[in-house]
């Protein structure tokens, strides 16, 4: 290896320096842009400059797959290799680089190619998706070979569908909106409101909207704002949680690159009511155009004082920093997440103690989805009262959806909560791929379950989701036609979360990986008897005894084909 | 701290110091749950999920080791599911780890009725031995990831921080910075991590060399050169019975 | 998977701390040592030496059958004789009887004054309580010491002048109960790896602040909240001008002062003079810095003081230790769990040898031995007649190797020591030991000091023999037999008792001072019936858990902390100082100051670390200097340099680190290729005879590769 120099990655770490470990991850970052993957003489510096132990830094570089601690092409290429992209062809297109990259003469650019199958890049109604260098590439199988390997990323078009436009009202215009515009169109009139509004009333009205979280696990987001404010510290944080990554998702993605400052105007009242001073938005590393958009919504916001010290001429000071993951599916539990950005391996902890009363840094914490944060303001804006005339009882309001895969129109629906599942996917999403008809679909993503014939009548609800057995989730539907097999998409989402678990609980972490072993053999026809009874004993193992959410739902899918499906997992 | 609270455990009501885990509540009481990860000398990380217990109310089994017991609060320690999940943990981690230096976790498996056997298909992980000081050697094959060696070396004993992870998952290994040998790491060989290991993975390098067949004598006529570890390993290599 | 036959718990061989070990035995060999985890004192954390140092004892260059010199050594022309067929092995009858004999001749011909006796802190309290009652009761003389001269004997004066009593004040577990320590002239890490590992987790677990004052940039800085990088010999200064501020901003403690010290007033008034600006001025420590630490330490609910060989090896080491007692006395941090004054004691059995008697001014239990109740005591414990024992104060370490020449010191016995290696200017050491009419080395290799020896005497190690080994705060622990002795070596105490009853036999004496002992525990029952500290000591109380002294009665749990009520002198007293530099000053032609010490691998004079494993892991003598200083004299990091004092020379690598301050560099005495305790002062402490370690000036040039007198493979390390 040449000298290698290392003033210019000297140079930013100054700026880290009295920040200490949380800017790890951001240096890391730094240090991989410099020189394409992380030297050891760059890991040391880094390890200096903020005071970590080398080993740890060794430790966090080698935990998220993005970061390369050994030298690599001058061009990375991710190919997303999860249901939706595959349906699509993806694993065609794998074969056709490599086919290219081999044939290519060794001192061509081609072969300085570093080619990877990735997890979800959240780009599902773009199937198939890529990433070059980071940058996002919709419909890869219609680039050229040449276009795909120069990189040329562009921001991917919104698709959007469904009955209303609520929260998707800024979305669609082919542009981000920036900070005029978005107050043009009323934008932080919300928070003009709540800043002239008790902090409890703001909970309260949260509470009395019924507004559950977004992110899957649907936990009332007024009783978590509630035991934070109640929480005794002087020191609180609000985080949004953008680390999108659940196979199918990509509504958040949406969100931020076309409405950024709902999002920002969201946290900034969530701060308020609960007595926080400073955010954090974490957004998956595969995300660099929300990325952009809302690292330059909030320098809009600072800078037209909506961020920073005395907001609105208040008393009301907040600030919001932005950290990028770097390809750690678990990064999206909220504990790993903090962990992540306390600038260590993203490893769930033991709950409790709660987020509320222990979360980031130690300090009382909300983390909320995206989404999430982006009904704040329209709670608050219209009041509870207003809110609740959308949806049912239970589940007030209207909610995103993520529909891919075998569908006409794949895009992001947003329809009021009550709606048929098969008057979203017929009459909106226009059904099946022409000539085919609905085998099922899995709601969920890869933590969730089937979806078969049976289901189409059930309403999109939290409480009749629940009674039909299947997850609501983050809003994920991925459609499969009759032709697929869905064994294959059993094996892709085991291998998801044998790539994707953090290896921390002994369940998981080797559980995902002999449901992946089994999966594997079953897909390639060997299927012995007792496998069924494996992949149940490994399957209810993970689900009960896993330390976090990840491992808990690494078998659901699975589980629920088998119940929905057993003759798939059954010799003849 | 010395009130007690009343709990029941496998249907037998006991009294129990508050603020202390089931595990100790239960011991206590007489009732032994199994550990692997635990020790009483590292902070518990509740990873092994060995020591899970049915709580009634709980959605999912809770592991005893950190869990604190709350007034009232019905326990049982032997259901359906728990069997389950302890068997098919042990199973998990006979396909995954040459467990022929853990006896006490070879005794819970036949307890447990586990079938080591159960997971034709497991990718064991095979990693070579890393024998690159004159202390300890390393055996990360019989390594089953309880994470004491990299707590001992951190906050919980040593604060020297030479070793951490590499790898993610089902490929996670204890390492170095960038995997240097050990005597170019922070390390000092104070050995906390030796004393902690369970399971063989590490051990003294001369109890590793008389387990390899060679009498005290042969052992300490080695000479430095003999000692390093390439030369070592060539010899292994040329001769490795 | 290789199972032991048996697992002995023992104690730990090497430092002070103390460690409780159990060793995993198989065909006599020990493969592994583990430390139980309920352990009082190490809670199952060692470090590199009690985990993997023992294998010493099987070293192949041990020697485990007596030897006679085959050529016949003359005073004047001795040498050194390291080869073995230099030696003729004999029985043990035949070396045993050889010994008598001239030792018999000698103190025959010139008396008490011509014996002298080196005891060892590596060996047990028995060995060492066996070997000064050999030679006061057999040879009549007090010329009886061991290294703690070269140690904390400062810190021992200056305790015993202002205290009355010299160990460690508290129990070192207790540094977590502080909120405010100083750590000076100390480097836990390397020394006291356990007791670091108390004080790490004390800062970041139990939020205690912690001061360090230290020439050398030590690990422990970066725990630190404050760092104060003195000079070297700058210590009185700094710590009294952070007493100049506790009495200026009225920080100090009425009440203790009134109620428990003496001499506040005098001491308040010599106080006057060590202003900040002072100290500053000849410490280079910037004066905010002595501020703030006078102040943290002055406010802090708990505060205690730890130090080590950095204070008292000096030849202002008392003024330096009682600069230190001063400040705990004006705050009143002493006396209170999680206070107190702490000397840590560097050898495993230092603090016992001491209680045993291997002091030449006093007998087991700090019995003056010039006070007559005292002597009478251990005459009649002895067998002796009225009278018989010798009154006089006999002569520290290095007032013995001074005093060897005719009519002075002829004979010389020494169990473990080297002080070939340990001695300050060495080449001084060596004409002395030339000299020697007559010289005994009992140990377990012939290291630079037993070669010059005319007769040796294997002795089992630690391992192989029974006893007890007292730490660094004062508790009392078992040493245990974990395999048999090694070919024909015996315990010292065998050794002891067999050659005492060779030499009363050939005194005719009337009564035998008694040597019959069946075990080792007989021998602590008789030294307990004379000092009261260890009278409540026996074997089957301290199977599992040492006790700590004070132990008065056979019912009394130990103590924990001293002082809680009353100081052994009374009051305590305070005690004026005034500033004397060092006794060499760095000037243009030796511009640079050397500090010596150890590396956390090895052992002083590397006797036993130099034959365990341990030397792959730090094969050869390094010497720490700063870039700075070493950029000005062009040398770089492994490049090999000279190093030059008054008194000799030296060659090794340097090792270019910020761990040592500009002006300073630094080498650990272990190695013989380069033993840095050639260029070390042997400029004495007025009360305390303890020589100038710390402080000797040198220049430093760099020199060739040839001229190295060991080309090793250089092992890359990692640690601090």
């Amino acid at each position: 290896m040449s000298e290698l120099d290392l003033s210019p990655l000297l140079h930013r770490l100054e700026s880290y320096h009295s920040q200490g470990r949380t800017a790890l991850l951001p240096a890391l970052h730094d240090a991989q842009q410099l020189y394409g993957y992380i030297p050891k003489p760059a890991a040391e510096a880094i390890a200096q400059a903020l005071n970590v132990p080398l080993a740890e830094v060794f430790g966090v570089i080698e935990f998220y797959s993005l970061f390369y601690s050994q030298p690599v092409g001058k061009t990375v290429i991710h190919i997303c290799n999860d249901p939706a992209c595959a349906l699509a062809g993806s694993e065609t297109l794998f074969k056709q680089i490599r086919f290219h990259q081999e044939a290519s003469p060794a001192d061509s650019p081609q072969s300085a190619l570093t080619i990877e199958m990735a997890p979800c890049l959240g780009l599902c109604e773009h199937a198939p998706a890529a990433l070059v260098q980071g940058q996002p590439i919709a419909r890869a199988d219609r680039q050229t070979w040449q276009d795909l390997v120069s990189g040329k990323g562009e921001r991917p078009s919104s698709v959007l569908g469904g009955t209303v436009s609520i929260l998707t009202a800024n979305c669609g215009l082919g542009h981000t909106v920036e900070l005029s515009e978005y107050l043009d169109l009323g934008g932080y009139q919300a928070l003009r409101k709540a800043l002239r509004t008790p902090p409890r009333q703001i909970i309260e009205e949260i509470k009395a909207a019924g507004l559950v979280g977004r992110g899957g696990a649907a936990f009332p987001t007024g009783l978590k704002w509630e035991a934070a404010a109640d929480a005794p510290s002087e020191v609180k944080y609000v985080v949004c949680n953008a680390d999108e990554a659940e196979p199918g998702t990509f509504k958040d993605r949406v969100l931020m690159e076309d409405d950024p400052h709902s999002i920002l105007e969201g946290m900034l009242i969530a701060g308020y009511a609960i007595g926080a001073q400073k955010g954090y938005i974490y957004i998956r590393g595969e995300y660099w155009f929300p990325y952009q958009a809302m690292k330059n919504a909030v320098e809009e916001a600072r800078e037209a004082g909506f961020l920073g010290s005395n907001i609105l001429d208040t008393e009301f000071n907040f600030e919001i920093e932005i950290r990028r993951g770097a390809g750690a599916y678990i990064c999206g539990e909220e504990t790993a997440l903090f962990e992540s950005i306390e600038g260590k391996r993203g490893f769930p902890r033991l709950k409790p103690p709660f987020p509320t009363t222990q979360g980031l840094f130690g300090k009382p914490t909300v983390i909320n989805n995206v989404e999430t944060l982006a009904n704040v303001p329209v709670i608050i804006r219209k009041g509870a009262s207003h809110y609740r005339k959308l949806g049912t009882e239970k589940s007030p309001g209207s909610k995103l959806f993520c529909l891919s895969g075998d569908v006409v129109r794949p895009g992001l629906y947003e329809v009021p909560f009550g709606i048929p599942f098969h008057h979203l996917l017929f009459d909106l999403a226009g059904g099946v791929r022409p000539g085919h008809h609905f085998q099922a679909a899995l709601f969920g993503g890869a933590a969730g379950a089937f979806a078969t014939t049976d289901h189409l009548n059930v309403r999109l609800t939290f409480e009749d989701l629940k009674e039909a057995g299947l997850p609501l989730g983050s809003g994920v539907i991925t459609v499969f036609d009759e032709t697929r097999d869905l064994r294959d998409i059993c094996l892709r989402l085991a291998r998801f979360f044998a790539e994707e678990s953090c290896g921390k609980c002994y369940p998981c972490q080797m559980g995902t990986q002999r449901q992946f072993e089994i999966m594997e053999r079953i897909v390639r026809g060997e299927i012995h008897k007792e496998d069924w009874e494996r992949l149940q004993d490994v399957g209810w193992t993970m689900t009960d005894s896993s330390l976090c959410g990840l491992g808990q739902t690494a078998a659901s899918a699975i589980l629920s084909a088998m119940k929905h499906f057993p003759h798939l997992f059954q010799t003849v | 701290m010395s009130d007690t609270i009343r709990i029941t455990i496998d249907q037998t009501t006991v009294q129990a110091a508050a603020g202390s885990t089931i595990l100790q509540a239960a011991r206590e009481a007489g009732i032994s749950i199994p550990t692997i990860c635990y020790h009483d000398h590292c902070t518990a990380n509740g990873l092994c999920r060995i020591c899970v217990v049915e709580v009634e109310g709980a959605r999912t089994l809770q592991p005893a080791c950190v869990v604190q017991i709350r007034d009232g609060m019905v326990i049982h320690t032997r259901s359906e599911r728990v069997i389950r999940s302890r068997r098919t943990i042990f199973e998990l981690l006979a396909s995954t780890v040459d467990l022929s230096e853990s006896p006490e976790i070879q005794a819970m498996i036949h307890e447990y009725h586990a079938d080591v056997y159960r997971y034709p298909d497991a990718e064991t992980r095979l990693p070579a031995v890393i024998d690159d000081n004159p202390m300890y050697i390393r055996d990360y094959a019989k390594c089953i990831l309880c994470w004491r060696c990299v707590q001992v070396c951190a906050e919980d004993a040593q604060y020297t921080y030479a070793i951490n992870f590499s790898g993610r998952g089902y490929e996670t290994q204890i390492s170095t910075f960038y995997e240097i040998p050990m005597p170019e790491s922070t390390c000092v060989f104070c050995g906390q991590c030796v004393g902690v290991c369970p399971t063989g993975a590490l051990k003294p390098k001369r109890q590793w060399l008389l387990e390899m067949g060679y009498t005290p004598d042969e052992i300490m006529n080695l000479t430095r050169s003999q000692r390093q570890r390439r030369k070592r390993r060539e010899e292994i290599s040329a001769n490795p019975s | 998977m290789l199972k032991a036959e048996k697992v002995v718990p023992t104690t730990c061989p090497y430092c002070g701390v103390g460690c409780n070990l159990e060793l995993h035995v198989r065909d006599d060999f020990i493969f592994k040592v583990t430390s139980p985890f309920d352990s009082v004192v190490n809670h199952g954390n060692l470090c590199v030496k009690g985990r993997f140092g023992y294998d010493f004892i099987y070293n192949k260059e041990r020697v485990t059958v007596p030897l006679i010199r085959k050529q016949p050594q003359k005073a004047g022309q001795r040498t050194q004789a390291f080869d073995r067929s230099e030696w003729r092995e004999v029985s043990w009858d035949e070396a045993l009887d050889y010994t008598a004999d001239r030792l018999v001749e000698i103190y025959q011909r010139d008396g008490s004054k011509a014996m002298a006796v080196y005891c060892c802190a590596k060996a047990t309290n028995e060995d060492n309580y066996l070997l000064q009652k050999f030679f006061r009761a057999v040879f009549r003389t007090n010329n009886v010491d061991h290294c703690t001269r070269l140690c904390h004997a400062a810190s021992v004066v200056a305790l015993q002048m202002a205290i009355g009593s010299a160990a460690m004040s508290n129990t070192a577990a207790e540094v977590k109960d502080c909120d405010v320590f100083i750590l000076t002239g100390s480097n836990p890490t390397e020394n006291h790896p356990i007791i670091a590992l108390q004080m790490k987790a004390a800062v970041q677990k139990y939020g205690a602040k912690l001061i360090v004052v230290d020439p050398r940039r030590i690990e422990m800085v970066n725990y630190a909240s404050l760092y104060l990088p003195i000079r070297p010999g700058s210590d009185v200064p700094v710590f009294s001008a952070m007493a100049h501020v506790i009495l200026k901003e009225n920080l100090y403690n009425r009440q203790f002062i009134e109620e428990r010290t003496e001499n506040f007033e005098e001491f308040a008034a010599s106080m006057e003079k060590f202003t900040p600006e002072f100290a500053e001025q000849v410490s280079g420590v910037d004066r905010q810095l002595i501020i703030e630490a006078a102040r943290m330490y002055a406010t802090a609910r708990n505060g205690a003081i730890f130090w080590a060989l950095g204070i008292p090896e000096s030849t202002h080491g008392t003024a330096n230790a009682l600069s230190l007692i001063n400040l705990a006395l004006l705050t009143g941090h002493v006396g209170r769990k999680g206070t107190g004054l702490n000397p840590l004691r560097g050898q495993n059995n230092v603090q016992g040898a001491s209680d045993s008697g291997a002091m030449p001014w006093h007998y087991p239990g700090y019995q003056a031995v010039d006070n007559e109740e005292n002597a009478r005591r251990w005459e009649e414990a002895w067998h002796i007649e009225p009278g018989g024992l010798n009154r006089q104060r006999g002569l520290t370490t290095t007032e013995i190797l001074a005093a060897v020449h005719p009519g002075g010191v002829r004979a010389l016995y020494i169990m473990g020591e080297n002080p070939m290696m340990s001695e300050p200017n060495l080449n001084h050491t060596r004409k002395k030991m030339q000299e020697l009419e007559f010289l005994v080395a009992q140990d377990l290799f012939i290291n630079e000091s037993g070669a010059f020896a005319d007769v040796f005497l294997p002795a089992a190690s630690w391992a192989e023999k029974e006893g007890t080994f007292t730490n660094t705060d004062r508790r009392v622990q078992r040493v245990r037999q974990v395999i048999p002795p090694r070919g024909q070596s015996r315990p010292d105490w065998e050794i002891i008792c067999d050659l005492a009853k060779r030499v009363e036999h050939r005194l005719n004496r009337p009564h035998s001072a008694y040597w019959d002992y069946q075990h080792p525990a007989e021998i602590l029952e008789e030294m307990g019936r004379c000092v009261l500290d260890y009278a409540g000591i026996r074997y089957e109380r301290i199977e599992k858990v040492g006790l700590q002294t004070p132990v008065p009665t056979p019912d009394h749990p130990g103590t924990p902390f001293l002082y809680g009520e009353r100081f052994p002198r009374g009051k305590a007293k305070f005690h004026s100082l005034e500033y004397t530099p060092n006794a060499e000053m760095p000037d243009e032609e030796y511009p640079l100051v050397l500090s010596t010490g150890r590396v956390l691998e090895h052992w002083h004079g590397g006797t036993l670390t130099r034959h365990s494993w341990m030397d792959d892991l730090f094969p050869e003598a390094l010497m720490d200097i700063h870039p700075a200083d070493a950029a000005r004299l062009g040398i770089k990091d492994g490049s090999p340099v000279r190093v030059t004092s008054r008194r000799g020379s030296i060659v090794l690598r340097a090792k270019v680190t910020t761990k040592t301050n500009i002006g300073v560099v630094f080498i650990p005495f272990h190695f013989r290729e380069a033993a840095a305790n050639l260029l070390t002062s042997d400029a004495l402490d007025p009360q305390a005879r303890i020589p100038e370690y710390k402080a000797a000036v040198v220049r430093v040039a760099p020199a060739s590769e040839e001229e190295l007198t060991a080309v090793l493979e250089s092992q890359p390390r990692g640690r601090f």
